[in-house]
């Protein structure tokens, strides 16, 4: 399996009262070449999951698949290599001692690239961020800016497998159809993989072929973009989630 | 009777490249109003509600002919007078809520210092009213989330204790910069209907980042649309379809839909035009 497995998945924080299960028996599958996305409610375990993929937490047990390896405790240098993650909060994933200019040319460096300089410019270009930001720091940049900044970090080393947790939550919707039309094109390009977090049922709609429902750690439900867009759900979370969401709609018809 | 009057607002920072003006002399005022802001990534939103509150950090400069609260002037305050307006009287969401929370102390003890400066509560009523504010805000395990720090929440979580926090000392004005991007609708809907209440019923008046041009709608009195430091449109809030503006027009076709599938979105052509055109006022002058 080259995209994603994950089956029996559990993660779990602390021990005793504080104890917290925030993923539960969790499994989906995600092929090569395919968008699979993720919504649910706020504190569901959306993040957890990718985090566990990605092996940023420690305490889990279960079975994760990724670009052809079954993942254990530690990950390969070609994991890090093919599997890149855009991070929910932006502020906290870039150093906020390193320059636009750092953060990519160490992460090109890393990864064995030797046309940083062309490379840099091409991705600040991808994200419609011009020339002049490249020496700024993180705090000199706006949110939106600085998701971009995160987006170019996850792209540099080119990879197969992209998680992206709210990738679009801080861009105004003009920036978000260009990073949108950015990430169909390079799917097209070179068969990427996504597993995307958003709570904006349309982005993922529009992004994704499948879509799994959490709530309170479960996925309650896997369905196929059209099921959702036809408002066919089967269980009672995903139909309040999907009502809720055409509520807004409704009254405003933006 | 307005409760806050902005005239000519410029925020610039000094960069290699020269002087750069993130704010270019705007104008707008807040009555008892949901007063909506959207625009651009980069338009100067978030830098124009830390200039409110004289939270622009150096080497960056602030000037305004006024920024008048209830007929007092922002800008002629002492940085002690400012702590006051901080702590009391006009409070703010920050777009990174996770950042804004102390991370070494626990989310309990954040909520009960907070509600502590503003009542002279006994330590159990003190907790008491903090777990009342966490089950406001939908969180469903509010005694964990208490003992829990703030890296240990998830997005959506350290939002909403983040507005927990900014409602507690009952401020005149709440600016919410992003509040809820990271919630779900649902749970969305239970916050915003909080703060609703606060803006109906006691009169306070809000200032509303966002980039959901839905919820905008429908949730906003006001909006102010800004493009490159400058506020290019206002509308209605339930006019919104109906802006003119190149720039509001293209933010509405480039959204993507449920209910209307196409493979590649629309996106905008940048007019150099939109940077230089004058500033539109956002001010409703004062009724008495
Ligand atoms: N490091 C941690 N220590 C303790 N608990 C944690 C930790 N990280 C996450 N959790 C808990 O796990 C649960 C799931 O969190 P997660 O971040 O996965 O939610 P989410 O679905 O991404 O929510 P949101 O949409 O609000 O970002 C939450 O209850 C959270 O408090
Ligand atoms: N310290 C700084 N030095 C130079 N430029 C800065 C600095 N801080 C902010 N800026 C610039 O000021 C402009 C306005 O920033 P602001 O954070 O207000 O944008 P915003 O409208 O809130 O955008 P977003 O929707 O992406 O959050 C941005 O273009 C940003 O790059
Ligand atoms: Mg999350
Ligand atoms: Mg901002």
């Amino acid at each position: 399996m080259s995209g994603i497995a994950i089956d029996n998945l559990n993660v779990w924080f602390s021990e005793g009262r504080d104890r917290v299960d925030a993923v539960k028996n969790a499994a989906l599958t995600v092929r090569q070449g395919s968008s699979f996305g993720l919504v649910g409610e706020s504190g569901s375990g959306k993040s957890t999951i990718l985090r566990a993929l990605t092996g940023l937490v420690p305490t889990w047990d279960g079975h994760m698949e990724a670009v052809g390896e079954t993942l254990g405790k530690k990950r390969s240098a070609r994991f890090y290599k093919k599997v890149q993650m855009v991070f929910q909060d932006p502020y906290a994933s870039l150093h906020p001692r390193h320059s636009v200019d750092q953060v990519l040319g160490e992460t090109l460096g890393l990864h064995g690239y030797r046309d940083i300089e062309t490379r840099i410019s091409e991705l600040l270009d991808n994200v419609g961020l011009g020339p002049s930001f490249r020496f700024r720091y993180p705090h000199q940049l706006s949110g939106g800016q600085r998701q971009r900044v995160a987006i170019a970090r996850a792209l540099a080393p080119e990879p197969e497998i992209l998680l992206l947790d709210e990738p679009t939550s801080a861009l105004d919707v003009s920036v978000q159809a260009e990073i949108l039309n950015l990430l169909t094109d390079l799917r097209t390009e070179r068969n990427l993989t996504y597993l995307m977090v958003s709570h904006n049922l349309a982005v993922v709609g529009h992004m994704c072929e499948r879509i799994a429902v959490m709530q309170n750690g479960e996925i309650v439900e896997v369905m196929t973009v059209q099921d959702m867009r036809a408002m066919k759900p089967k269980h009672t979370y995903t139909r309040h989630l999907l009502e809720s969401s055409l509520g807004y709609k409704r009254a405003v018809s933006v | 009777m307005n409760i806050l009057d902005v005239e000519n607002l410029w925020v610039k920072f000094p960069t290699r490249s020269g002087m750069f003006d993130a704010v270019r002399g705007i104008s707008f005022s807040l009555g008892k109003e949901r007063l909506g802001i959207v625009g651009e990534s980069g338009s100067g939103k978030s830098m124009t509600g830390r200039a409110i509150l004289r939270l622009i950090r150096k080497p960056g400069i602030v000037t305004a002919d006024h920024i008048r609260l209830e007929g007092n002037d922002i800008m002629a305050m002492s940085e002690r007078q400012m702590r006051d307006v901080r702590g009391q009287r006009i409070s703010m969401v920050m777009q990174d809520p996770k950042f804004s929370l102390n991370p070494v102390m626990t989310v309990g003890d954040q909520i009960m210092e907070a509600y502590a400066l503003h009542a002279n509560a006994s330590k159990a009523e003190t907790k008491r009213k903090a777990m009342e504010m966490l089950e406001a805000v939908s969180i469903r395990d509010p005694e964990r989330v208490f003992r829990a720090y703030p890296h240990e929440m998830s997005g959506g979580m350290g939002q909403r204790i983040m507005i927990a926090m900014m409602l507690i000392p009952g401020p005149e004005i709440l600016i919410a910069d992003e509040p809820t991007s990271a919630l779900d609708v649902s749970v969305q809907t239970q916050v915003l209907g909080i703060i609703d209440r606060l803006v109906q019923e006691r009169g306070m008046g809000l200032i509303f980042i966002s980039h959901d041009l839905s919820l905008v709608t429908s949730f906003c009195d006001r909006v102010l649309i800004m493009y490159a430091g400058r506020i290019v449109e206002i509308c209605q809030a339930d006019k919104l379809h109906e802006a003119q503006h190149p720039y509001t027009r293209g933010l509405l076709n480039s959204l993507p839909r449920l209910d209307e599938p196409s493979k590649r979105l629309e996106v905008l052509k940048r007019d150099p035009a939109w940077r230089e055109a004058d500033s539109v006022s956002g001010s409703v002058s004062a009724r008495a």
